[in-house]
């Protein structure tokens, strides 16, 4: 297993995508902290960029490595070794490079403009999103077959967790506007980690403006802290979840 | 020392394998033959664990391959298209196979590298490489681990015919050491002094598997590709009587 993921590490490094990466969240990050005047405004706005670019590149970087891989794989699975010790690998591989980019991108410069614990939460929350979407991009990878069917479906999900998910639930709320729908509303947050992301980090700053419907109604349901750590399960179970069914998937597949 | 029992695979409504049962045993070198498609590669790959079938089982030394993994390093592959990591050099590739597989042969077999050449262009990176060099990689790599079991899908497609001699001639050596050898190839001649049995597929299914001494006897021919030929011809003439 160590063998594998060294070698998919010093391949991804190898990779410019992934400092490029770094590079780029380090200059939002920077820019941000030095044009708001006050750091907890600047905190915010970075909270809306992680939101997006975190999930976007992780997804379509990792599913691009995926498909870019099989002759790898292929060259791993015929050699005396556990499939399941080379598609975990591949993805702690994946999900610990794009954290380290992460964590040196915008985790360095937040606990410089930002050390309290709403920094640190913000810098948890964007390592667990960029592992929820390595997660996903496997599972998109081992379901289709082909290159462009698998990316592009990577990219739809990633425009479904950021954009149509809120839109779906605003259309909702409004459709039955007359019925209570608080509680339904926690439970459709959990259906999207980007939303769970943004609750844990409001929650945290505690901001009820900002929050949002589903923030506010969960703020009502679980109280701070007890929020923060459900919310939290919740984005464990987005991290175990697609992983386990590509492990299951990958098992049992002709290469 | 392999043996598969009734495995079948299904790819959508195309059966690739349809309730092949054969044995291999050690000491032999097979000839796997048959029209494209017939279902060849998909037999390599479901001994190799690559393919899993759907029904039916395959025993290594006795033992049920499924979900086990161990077996293979007694296993040489070469595939028919090998393909590497774009960005890796042959050294890297190569370091790598030895890293992954230590421990399972301290003797490593570095003897085609030298011969082919490899050694004095290990810097190269895979992607530049012609496909006659890929398969010169992966003739090394099959061969570097002694196993006992070596898998070769048509090893000399694409080879020089110089690089190409001095493969059939370390695929005799191992031979004559006793391990098992799977070929592929469509080109009968080729396989002429090398092999001991025979093994024909058919749209998924085995046609026969015999002796290359018995075939020969049965035919009158001394030339494989003769011999096959008039097999068929006989075989396909019995069954239409």
């Amino acid at each position: 297993m160590k063998k594998i993921l060294k070698y998919v590490m010093v391949d991804i490094v190898q990779n410019k995508i992934v400092l490029i990466y770094t590079a780029l969240l380090l200059i939002i990050s920077l820019s941000i902290f030095n044009l708001e005047d006050s750091a907890a405004k600047g905190m915010l706005s970075l909270l809306n960029i992680i939101l997006i670019l975190v999930p976007l590149i992780c997804i379509i970087f990792s599913t691009i490595y995926v498909y870019n891989s099989a002759e790898f794989i292929e060259l791993l699975v015929s050699q005396p070794l556990k499939r399941k010790s080379i598609w975990l690998s591949l993805f702690y591989g994946l999900a610990l490079s794009l954290c380290i980019a992460f964590f040196v991108g915008a985790g360095i410069p937040i606990l410089f403009y930002h050390a309290d614990s709403t920094g640190i939460m913000m810098i948890l929350t964007g390592i667990a999103l960029t592992i929820v979407f390595v997660g996903i991009a496997l599972l998109a990878g081992v379901l289709a077959r082909d290159k462009a069917k698998g990316i592009g479906f990577s990219i739809l999900l990633w425009l479904y967790f950021s954009l149509i998910f809120d839109a779906l639930v605003l259309f909702l709320l409004f459709q039955f506007q007359d019925y209570p729908l608080e509680n339904v509303m926690v439970v459709f947050s959990f259906l999207n980690p980007i939303d769970l992301g943004r609750i844990q980090i409001l929650l945290k700053m505690d901001i009820s403006a900002l929050m949002g419907y589903t923030g506010a109604v969960y703020r009502d349901f679980f109280g701070s802290s007890m929020g923060i750590i459900i919310s939290f399960l919740g984005l464990a179970a987005w991290i175990f979840l697609p992983v386990y069914f590509s492990l299951r998937i990958f098992r049992k597949k002709d290469l | 020392m392999i043996e598969t029992k009734n495995i079948t695979k299904k790819f959508g409504k195309l059966k690739a394998l349809d309730q092949v049962s054969v044995t291999f045993s050690k000491g032999e070198c097979v000839a796997l033959l048959g029209p494209n498609g017939s279902g060849k590669t998909t037999l390599i790959k479901s001994l190799l664990g690559m393919v899993v079938p759907d029904s039916g089982e395959i025993f290594f030394n006795q033992k049920p391959i499924k979900q086990q993994w161990a077996y293979r390093e007694k296993i040489g592959y070469m595939p028919q298209i090998g393909r590497y990591p774009d960005n890796m050099t042959i050294a890297h590739v190569i370091n790598m196979m030895k890293d992954i597989r230590r421990g399972s042969r301290s003797v490593l077999d570095e003897e085609l590298i030298n011969s082919f050449g490899l050694d004095k262009i290990l810097q190269k990176k895979m992607r530049g490489l012609s496909g006659g060099t890929t398969q010169k990689v992966s003739a090394c790599l099959a061969f570097l681990f002694s196993p006992d079991v070596l898998i070769l899908d048509e090893p000399t497609a694409g080879l020089d015919p110089v690089s190409s001699e001095k493969l059939k001639q370390k695929i005799l050596d191992e031979k004559e050491k006793g391990k098992l050898v799977l070929i592929t190839s469509h080109v009968l001649s080729e396989l002429d002094d090398l092999i001991t049995e025979v093994f024909y597929m058919q749209e998924g299914q085995v046609l026969f598997h015999k002796k290359l001494t018995a075939l020969i006897e049965d035919t009158g021919e001394l030339k494989l590709s003769k011999a096959i030929t008039s097999f068929i011809n006989n075989h396909h003439s019995l069954t239409v009587v």
